[in-house]
C-alpha cells in the first residue's frame, strides 16, 4: 500500500504541520517505508481478539465532586506568549467555523 | 573531591552521617565534577546550582537523619520531567523557555526524602529516539567512547551516571529509553511496572507506555531510589494503589531455584555475535548460582515493533497537539492569523523525528485507517501480553540482551528510520505489556558495555532486583570505570 | 410532489456539578476571566485528567429519566481538533461507549396528540472555553468554562416537523430540569441545540441530504429556522437541483437561514480511547442508587396532583411546566395550604405578578411558607379573598409573615354575628327604600345593602356571614 504525496499533505494539514516540496517528498518516502513495515500486522490472525488500550491495574477510578479553588491567574499567565486583561490573546481566524 | 566510582548510596550516606563530608561539600564536589567532565560528555542541559546549594546548607543545619539513605544525595533529572521554577524543555525548541509553575509528583517525592536536584539532563526531543541525537540543544556522548551515542532517549541520564558525575538520575522509558542507554553505558536502569510510578508531570509521549525510572551504578542503589518515587498518586488515575514494598530488602544473593526463561527470539538474527556470547555467559552464571535457564518462545515478539510504532505515535500525535503556540511554549514570530500560529509554531518548534512520529500517528488514527492500523495494533498488543503471561505461568523471570548491538557511532543510521526502529525490538514489548524491565551491565564487546535485560511479571520489581543483585555480586562488571576522553 | 421532513437534534446540557468533569476546578458562572482554572484545564505538559464521579452520576440520572439503557462498561475517548478555546487540542468525550442508549421521550403537540421520539444515545463530555472575537483582529480566550461537564443528547430521526422539534425541546428541557442536573437555560448557555434537517419525497426510502444549523438562541428560533429551511430545501428539489451539505445560520431579523460554510465531508477527529483514564464498570447497585436519587418526574407529579389533590389535568400540567413552580407548589401544600386554593393562587395571581414584572419566582420575596400561611388565613376565614389580595402584594414583595401582617394592619375579618348584627340593623334602618326594592324582587338591592355594610365595617365584614345574617334580617322586616 503506497501512500501518495497528497495523502501525506492531508495528514500534515490535520496535524497543523507544513513541509516544503523537498521535505514532503522525503517524508512520503520515509512514511511509505514505515507503513509497509506496519503492513506485517495483517499477517496476524486477530479474530475475536479484544483490544488492549490500558495496561494499568487501576480500575473504576473516580474523584468525588469537590471543587478546589482555581490556580492564581498571574501564575498561569506567566508562560503565555501574548495576553491582555487576564485573557489569552490570539490572532483571529479567517473563517470563524471550527469548533467541537 | 568525592569519587562516585568508589561510592554507592550507602557509603555516601554513612560519610554524611559521620560528618566526614557535609551535604554542601558533596553538592559542590558534584558541580566541580560536572564542570570537569561534562564538556566531554554534554549530558546536562541546565544546572540547578543556587537551589541545590541552598538545600544542602539547609540539610547540614537540620542534620542528616540516620534512617534516610537518600538525604542530601545529588540526583539528575531527565528534562521531560516537570520541575517547578526550573526550565523544562523536553530537549525541544518548542519548550526552550518553558518555566513550569507546578512540579511533577516524583519531584515532590524526591523533595520529601531530601534528595538534591542538581540539574536537567539531555534526551531525544520529546523522548522520541534511541540515541539522544534528536535533541535540539546538545549532542551527548557515550561515557565509554565519546565517538559513540549514549543511547536514548534518556542518554543524558545514563551518560551522566556512567561518567561519574552523579550517582543517580531519573529517566523515562516508553519503548526502551531507560534500559537501552543504561546498557550502552554499562549501568543499571529500571523501567517499573506501568502504574508503579506516577506520570503526573512527565511530559507525555505515549500515555499507555510511559514510565519514569531510576538509573544508577548498582542494583541496590536503583532499588533505594525506586523506594522514594514509587506509589499511588491521586493525580494520576493510571497509577497503581498496590502497596510499595521495600525494594532493597531481601538482596542476599540467593536465587536458588529461580526459573529463568530465555526466549529464542531474543538471540535471533540481527543480534551481534559478541552480544549473544555475553548473554549465553550470563545464563551460565545464573545456573552456577542455582537458577535454571530454559529456552522459550515469545512468538509475537517481532510484531512488537509495528504495534509500538502505531500505538506510540498515535498517542503521541494527540499528546503533542497541545503544543500550538497559544498558551505556552514557542510561538512563531510575524504571524498573520490563527492558522499561521498553529502551523508555523509547530513546524518551526518541532524537529524532524517528532514531526515524523506525529505524521505517522495522525495517519494511523484517521478515519478509514483506524481499524487497519490503530485497532489492529491494539489487538496484536493483546497477543503480545498473552505471550508473556504464558511464559510467566511457568517461569519467574525472562532474560535476554537489552540491545542487539553495543553503542553505535554518532551520526550513524540516523537517516534510516527502520534500522533505528529495529534496535528497539528487545525492549518495546515490555512497555506494550506494562511489565517491569531492568538492564544491568553484563560484559563488554570491543571495549563497549553489553547490557543484560531482566523482565518480570507485573509488580515483580523485588524479584528483578534480587536476581540482578545476585548476578551483579557474582561478577565485576559494575566495578568497571570508563576513562573519559581516553581509550576504553 | 409532497415531501416529508426528517429533523435531528443534538442538544448539549451543562451540568451544575461543583467541579469540572476532568479537573477539580470550580464550575461557576460569571467569574472574572481565567480565575476558575488550573494547570489541568490549561493543558500544560505532563498534566493528567481526573474523572468527576458527580458528573457521571448526573449523566446517569439524565439517561434514566430519558428511559435509556445504561452502558455498563464505559471508557472515555479523545476527539482531536485545534481551536484556541480547546487547550489540550482534544476534547475528552464518549464516542465508543455513550453512557445511555436507546432512550425516548413523549411529546404532546398543540392538538393534543402524543408521539414518542427516540433518543439514539447520550454521553458525558467536557465543554470548551470561550473565544471572543474582537474587531481589533484578535481573539481573547477565557478558559473558565473549559472542562465544565456536559451531556450531549442525540435524537433518533423520528422528528418530522418543526413543531415536533419545538415540542421535543420543551419536553427535554422539562425532564432534564426536573432531574436537577442542569438549569437548562438556552439564554444562559446551559442548554444548546444543533439541528439538522433533510426533506425527501413522500414514499422515498432514502433520506435526503441534510443541512445543519448551529448557535440558535431559542426554541422559537429553532422552529422558525427549520420551517424556513424545510421550504428552502423543497424549492431546491422542485427546481431540479440538489441540496448541498451545508452549515447555515438563522437570521432572526429576516427569518431566513443563511449559508455559513459548505461542509466538505465529515471532520476527521481521529477518535481513540483516552489512555489516561482507566475504564469504569457501572454496577447494578450503582444504577439503583442513582435511580433512587432522581426527584419525582413531571409526569408522575402531574398524575399525583390529579389523583391525590383533585386538580384538573390542565392545571396539573401548568404547575409541572417548571421544576421551580412544581417544587414551590409541593412545599406550599406541605405547609398546610389547600391544594386547590394553592394551585389557583400560583396559576393566577403569582403568574400574573411574575409576567407583569418580568421576574422569576426565586427573584421575589414569596416563600411557600408565607403563601401557605396566607391561604390558611383564607381557609379559616380570618381574611376574605379581597383582603388576601392586599396581603399577597405584601408577601410577594417583602419577607413578611402574613399572619403578623394581618394582625398588625388590623385586617382580621369581622365574623362575629353579635358584632355584625347591630351594624346590619343600622344599615337596614337607614335604607327603607332598599328593603322595599328587595321585597319587590330587585335582587340588586341586596348587593347595595351589602356594600353599605362593607363600607360601615371598612371592608372587614365577612361577606358570607353578612349575607347570611342580612338575608335573615330582611326576611324579618
Amino acid at each position: 500500500m503506497a501512500i501518495t504525496a497528497s495523502e501525506v499533505a492531508h495528514v500534515a494539514s490535520l496535524a497543523k504541520l507544513s513541509f516544503n516540496a523537498e521535505e514532503l517528498e522525503k517524508f512520503t518516502g520515509q512514511m511509505d517505508e514505515i507503513i509497509n513495515m506496519v503492513q506485517e500486522l495483517s499477517e496476524v490472525d486477530t479474530t475475536d481478539v479484544p483490544v488492549t488500550t490500558h495496561v494499568t491495574d487501576a480500575f473504576n477510578v473516580m474523584r468525588e465532586d469537590v471543587a478546589v479553588k482555581g490556580t492564581d491567574r498571574e501564575l498561569l499567565m506567566q508562560n503565555v506568549p501574548e495576553s491582555q486583561d487576564g485573557y489569552i490573546k490570539v490572532p483571529a481566524i479567517i473563517d470563524e467555523s471550527e469548533e467541537g | 573531591m568525592v569519587d562516585y566510582f568508589k561510592n554507592d548510596l550507602e557509603s555516601l550516606h554513612q560519610a554524611l552521617v559521620n560528618k566526614d563530608l557535609s551535604s554542601e561539600e558533596l553538592v559542590k564536589s558534584t558541580f566541580e565534577k560536572i564542570e570537569t567532565i561534562d564538556p566531554k560528555i554534554e549530558a546536562f542541559l541546565a544546572l540547578n546550582k543556587d537551589q541545590a546549594l541552598a538545600k544542602a546548607q539547609e540539610l547540614d543545619q537540620k542534620g542528616i537523619p540516620t534512617d534516610n539513605v537518600l538525604a542530601g544525595i545529588p540526583i539528575g533529572i531527565k528534562d521531560n520531567i516537570v520541575t517547578k521554577g526550573l526550565t523544562t524543555t523536553a530537549a525541544s525548541k518548542m519548550l526552550a523557555n518553558f518555566k513550569p509553575i507546578y512540579n511533577a509528583t516524583v519531584m515532590d517525592k524526591l523533595d520529601q526524602v531530601d534528595m538534591i536536584n542538581v540539574g536537567k539532563l539531555n534526551m531525544d526531543e520529546f523522548a522520541m529516539g534511541g540515541s539522544t541525537e534528536t535533541s535540539a540543544f546538545k549532542l551527548t556522548k557515550n561515557a565509554w567512547d565519546q565517538t559513540k551515542v549514549p543511547g536514548g532517549s534518556s542518554g543524558g541520564s545514563a551518560a551522566a551516571v556512567a561518567s561519574g558525575q552523579i550517582l543517580a538520575a531519573l529517566g523515562s522509558d516508553t519503548g526502551g529509553s531507560i534500559r537501552q542507554p543504561a546498557a550502552y553505558n554499562g549501568i543499571v536502569g529500571l523501567k517499573p511496572t506501568y502504574g508503579r510510578v506516577s506520570r503526573y508531570g512527565l511530559i507525555a509521549f505515549a500515555s499507555s507506555l510511559d514510565q519514569i525510572g531510576p538509573l544508577t551504578r548498582t542494583v541496590k542503589d536503583n532499588a533505594l531510589v525506586l523506594n522514594a518515587i514509587a506509589g499511588h498518586d491521586k493525580h494520576d488515575f493510571t497509577s497503581s494503589s498496590k502497596e510499595v514494598p521495600n525494594f532493597a530488602a531481601g538482596l542476599d544473593g540467593n536465587i536458588k531455584g529461580l526459573k529463568i526463561a530465555l526466549p529464542k527470539e531474543y538471540l535471533g538474527a540481527g543480534v551481534d555475535q559478541e552480544v549473544k556470547d555475553a548473554i549465553l555467559k550470563v545464563a551460565k552464571t545464573f545456573e552456577s548460582l542455582g537458577a535454571t535457564v530454559e529456552e522459550v518462545s515469545l512468538p509475537h515478539s517481532k510484531y512488537g515493533v509495528p504495534v509500538y510504532y502505531i500505538i506510540a505515535s498515535s498517542e503521541a500525535s494527540s499528546n503533542l497537539q497541545r503544543f500550538d503556540g497559544i498558551r505556552y511554549g514557542f510561538r512563531a514570530s510575524d504571524v498573520k492569523n490563527l492558522e499561521d500560529v498553529y502551523v508555523r509554531s509547530r513546524s518551526e518548534g518541532f524537529g524532524d523525528e517528532v514531526k515524523r512520529r506525529i505524521m505517522l500517528g495522525t495517519f494511523s488514527l484517521s478515519a478509514g485507517t483506524y481499524d487497519a492500523f490503530f485497532k489492529k495494533a491494539a489487538q496484536v498488543r493483546t497477543l503480545i501480553c498473552q505471550d508473556f503471561a504464558n511464559v510467566f505461568s511457568k517461569y519467574d523471570l525472562i532474560m535476554g540482551p537489552t540491545a542487539p548491538t553495543t553503542a553505535f557511532g554518532l551520526g550513524e543510521d540516523i537517516d534510516d528510520p527502520v534500522t533505528m526502529y529495529m534496535n528497539d525490538i528487545l525492549t518495546i514489548p515490555v512497555n506494550l505489556a506494562g511489565l517491569p524491565g531492568m538492564s544491568l551491565p553484563a560484559g563488554f564487546a570491543k571495549g563497549l558495555p553489553v547490557g543484560l535485560q531482566l523482565i518480570g511479571p507485573q509488580f515483580a520489581e523485588n524479584m528483578l532486583y534480587k536476581a540482578g543483585y545476585a548476578f551483579e555480586q557474582a561478577t565485576d562488571f559494575h566495578k568497571a570505570v570508563p576513562t573519559i576522553g581516553g581509550q576504553n | 410532489m409532497n415531501f416529508e421532513t426528517t429533523i435531528g437534534l443534538e442538544v448539549h446540557v451543562e451540568m451544575k456539578t461543583k467541579s469540572k468533569a476532568f479537573s477539580p476546578a470550580p464550575v461557576q458562572y460569571g467569574s472574572e476571566q481565567n480565575t476558575n482554572t488550573n494547570v489541568i484545564d490549561w493543558g500544560y505538559p505532563g498534566v493528567l485528567p481526573e474523572v468527576n464521579k458527580g458528573a457521571l452520576e448526573y449523566g446517569m440520572r439524565a439517561a434514566l429519566a430519558l428511559n435509556c439503557e445504561i452502558t455498563k462498561d464505559i471508557h472515555f475517548d479523545r476527539k482531536n481538533y485545534f481551536y484556541p478555546d480547546n487547550p489540550k487540542a482534544y476534547q475528552i468525550t464518549q464516542a465508543q461507549t455513550p453512557i445511555g442508549t436507546n432512550g425516548w421521550l413523549e411529546i404532546e403537540l398543540e392538538d393534543g396528540t402524543k408521539k414518542k421520539i427516540g433518543i439514539e444515545e447520550m454521553h458525558v463530555e467536557e465543554d470548551a472555553g470561550k473565544n471572543t472575537h474582537n474587531p481589533d483582529g484578535y481573539s481573547y480566550v477565557d478558559l473558565n468554562r473549559q472542562g465544565t461537564p456536559l451531556i450531549e443528547i442525540v435524537s433518533k430521526p423520528d422528528i418530522a416537523s418543526p413543531d415536533e422539534a419545538y415540542a421535543y425541546l420543551t419536553r427535554l428541557r422539562q425532564i432534564i430540569q426536573f432531574t436537577g442536573v442542569s438549569d437548562v437555560k438556552m439564554e444562559e448557555g446551559s442548554m444548546r441545540a444543533d439541528v439538522n434537517i433533510s426533506v425527501r419525497p413522500i414514499g422515498s426510502d432514502k433520506f435526503g441530504t441534510k443541512t445543519e444549523m448551529k448557535n440558535l438562541n431559542s426554541f422559537e428560533h429553532v422552529r422558525k429556522g427549520l420551517e424556513y429551511e424545510a421550504k428552502r430545501q423543497q424549492q431546491v428539489l422542485l427546481a431540479g437541483g440538489k441540496v448541498q451539505q451545508e452549515t447555515r445560520r438563522f437570521d432572526e431579523n429576516t427569518g431566513e437561514t443563511v449559508l455559513m460554510r459548505v461542509k466538505e465531508g465529515a471532520s476527521d477527529y481521529r477518535y481513540f480511547p483516552e489512555p489516561d483514564l482507566p475504564p469504569i464498570h457501572i454496577s447494578d447497585d450503582w444504577i439503583d442508587e442513582v435511580k433512587a436519587s432522581i426527584p419525582e418526574m413531571p409526569d408522575k407529579r402531574r398524575s399525583r396532583y390529579v389523583k391525590e389533590w383533585g386538580l384538573s389535568d390542565y392545571d396539573a400540567s401548568v404547575l409541572t411546566q417548571t421544576l421551580e413552580m412544581s417544587d414551590f407548589y409541593n412545599e406550599t401544600v406541605a405547609d398546610g395550604a389547600d391544594p386547590k386554593l394553592a394551585a389557583n393562587w400560583l396559576m393566577v395571581e403569582v403568574n400574573a405578578y411574575l409576567n407583569a414584572n418580568k421576574l422569576e419566582l426565586k427573584q421575589t420575596a414569596l416563600t411557600p411558607a408565607h403563601l401557605a400561611g396566607m391561604i390558611k388565613l383564607i381557609q379559616d376565614e380570618t381574611i376574605s379573598s379581597k383582603i388576601a389580595k392586599k396581603v399577597f402584594k405584601e408577601i410577594i414583595t417583602n419577607d413578611t409573615d402574613p399572619k403578623a401582617f394581618v394582625e398588625a394592619k388590623g385586617m382580621v375579618q369581622l365574623s362575629d354575628p353579635a358584632k355584625l348584627q347591630p351594624i346590619i340593623d343600622e344599615v337596614l334602618d337607614n335604607n327603607e327604600q332598599s328593603i322595599e326594592d328587595f321585597k319587590n324582587g330587585k335582587d340588586r338591592a341586596v348587593g347595595f345593602l351589602v356594600g353599605q355594610i362593607m363600607q360601615k365595617t371598612r371592608g372587614k365584614a365577612n361577606p358570607k356571614v353578612v349575607n347570611k345574617l342580612l338575608m335573615a334580617s330582611l326576611k324579618e322586616r
